[in-house]
């Protein structure tokens, strides 16, 4: 069976070309780029190329750049080590209601740490306004975190606007960029953010490997303690092919993001407008426009998520939802909660989000393959009525 | 993380549909992730001539739904009241933890069906 992959958001195969790139770094050039001899000064060189191409594609300095072991720890450490750095200065934080749990759970770690957090509302497409952080600033605030693109439903985030807010009132501002690299513009001078994250793996390179970018001049505290890597910022023997990875897959992301763009926005349109039309009772969650390229979420009423993932998958299709049901925990996903939706409706929450070796064949295989598998489920439900077939 | 069992109890589920004028029907709900399953029961001479369900939620509570209706057909009603969530798990070849509280709503939604056969049936 053919498999169609629509589940980019959660993780990515790693590209050829990157994989090659990667390769000669566990069996032939292994050193420690610590070490003097030639195999480490391979390593080294190695490394540098790799800060080299990542500093380019994000547009920062080379010394702005810190690799880490993944979009998660690049969260914590922001967002932990501005906080414990700037605690003589105050305990508030700024974040929104919306974030990846990296950044979620970190706040309210820090929450039990004596931080005070708050935790912005969003409106009914997942967004906040520049103006509700400056209102929410107060003169205890040290951080504003809030993600540049939404994991779920891909709403982005005004970054640039919030940024000169943040500028303004000089707090530190760090944004979770980690689903943007390769499907929009990724410029840190442009933003203007002080921090910001991102994880290989969402664009074609190896998982374990993220980028947290510290703007020159700003001093946080370190999470990882050890050795003198990463200018004695984040301890740790270089994950070396990862990170040789994480250069060659950002060079390629910022290479073809324009193109990427402009074809997924194309598809995804696609699929929702045909979900829209050949399924009743189907609402699109996140905004129209204000969207990642490849993020298509939808809710379809009177079925859960769960059910509908597992007859896709039979089906040879990779989703996910937002449904309780998948969560493990008792809720449905707090992203979905904070737009509004009612329970029952984010338990009906399909994700498919695309890449770009995303294909039309695989848009018209959901939409073929979708709307036979809601009829089935749907006349299982005792909540559907059943008259508006 | 499903079973063979399970899987196939989802995508080939036994028994659904609703009973025109059944002799009992329960429904309940799971407040946990809420999520509702309905239970209809044709009874003749104590004995569960037809069973049907119809359920919104995850694969587990479809599958659970499914092979319960199947263990209560044919039952008196006593054999089915000592239906279990275990018994349903069991024969499905066990559950992820994640999903036990879905054979439980199994149980109860057989259980709720009997009840409310068993009131109208002793009001007459
Ligand atoms: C927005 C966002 N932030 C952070 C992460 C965590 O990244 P990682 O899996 O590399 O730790 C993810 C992905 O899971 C994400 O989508
Ligand atoms: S019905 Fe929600 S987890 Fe099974």
């Amino acid at each position: 069976m053919n498999r169609i992959y629509l589940d980019n958001a959660a993780t990515t195969p790693v590209s050829q070309q990157v994989l090659d790139k990667m390769l000669p770094y566990f069996r032939q050039e292994y050193g420690n780029a610590s070490s003097i001899y030639q195999t480490g000064r391979e390593a080294r060189k190695a490394v540098d190329t790799a800060r080299r191409q990542a500093a380019a594609a994000i547009n920062a300095k080379v010394q702005e750049v810190y690799f880490t072991a993944g979009g998660s720890e690049s969260d914590n450490w922001a967002i932990k080590g501005a906080a414990f750095a700037l605690a003589s200065k105050g305990n508030h934080i700024i974040t929104t209601s919306v974030e990846h749990h990296a950044v979620l759970h970190t706040c309210q770690w820090l929450e039990k740490q004596g931080f005070d957090v708050t935790y912005l509302p969003v409106d009914e497409y997942g967004r906040v306004t520049a103006a509700q952080v400056e209102q929410a600033i107060n003169d205890k605030t040290i951080l504003i975190t809030i993600m540049a693109a939404n994991n779920e439903i891909g709403t982005l985030m005004p970054i640039a606007e919030i940024a000169k807010v943040a500028k303004e009132h000089k707090v530190l501002f760090h944004t979770d960029a980690v689903q943007c690299m390769g499907a929009v513009p990724v410029d840190v001078t442009q933003w203007g953010v002080d921090m910001l994250s991102l994880s290989a793996h969402k664009f074609h390179g190896p998982k374990g490997v993220g980028l947290l970018y510290i703007r020159s001049g700003v001093k946080i505290d370190s999470l990882i303690h050890g050795g003198a890597q990463e200018r004695g910022k984040r301890a740790g023997t270089e994950n070396l092919p990862g990170i040789v990875g994480f250069g060659e897959a950002t060079e390629l992301a910022s290479s073809k993001q324009q193109e990427n763009a402009r074809r997924l926005t194309l598809l995804r349109d696609e699929l929702i407008e045909g979900l829209l039309r050949t399924i009743p009772h189907v609402r699109l969650n996140g905004h129209p426009t204000e969207r990642l390229p490849g993020n298509v979420n939808v809710s379809i009423q009177y079925i859960e998520g769960e059910a509908m993932l597992l007859r896709l998958d039979m089906a040879g299709i990779a989703a996910s939802s937002g449904s309780a049901c998948t969560s493990g925990s008792l809720d449905p996903s707090h992203v979905l909660l904070a737009i509004g939706l009612p329970h029952e409706i984010a338990h009906g929450s399909l994700r498919f989000s695309l890449s770009d070796e995303s294909t039309q064949q695989d848009i018209d295989e959901v939409l073929k393959t979708l709307p036979g598998i809601v009829k089935t489920l749907r006349d299982m439900s005792p909540i559907f009525p059943e008259k508006e077939v | 993380m499903y079973t063979d069992k399970v899987l196939d109890h989802f995508a080939n589920p036994r028994n659904v549909g609703a009973i025109e004028q059944a002799d009992g029907v329960g429904t309940v709900g799971n407040a946990k992730c809420g999520d509702i399953m309905q239970i209809y029961l044709k009874v003749e001479n104590n004995i569960i001539q037809d069973v049907k369900f119809k359920t919104f939620g995850c694969g587990a509570a479809i599958a659970t739904s499914s092979m319960a209706t199947e263990m209560v057909m044919g039952k008196t009603i006593e054999e089915a009241l000592k239906l279990t969530n275990r018994a349903v798990m069991e024969a499905l070849d066990g559950l992820p933890p994640a999903k036990v509280h879905c054979s439980l709503l199994a149980e109860e939604a057989i259980q709720a069906a009997i009840e409310d056969y068993q009131k109208k049936h002793s009001s007459e």
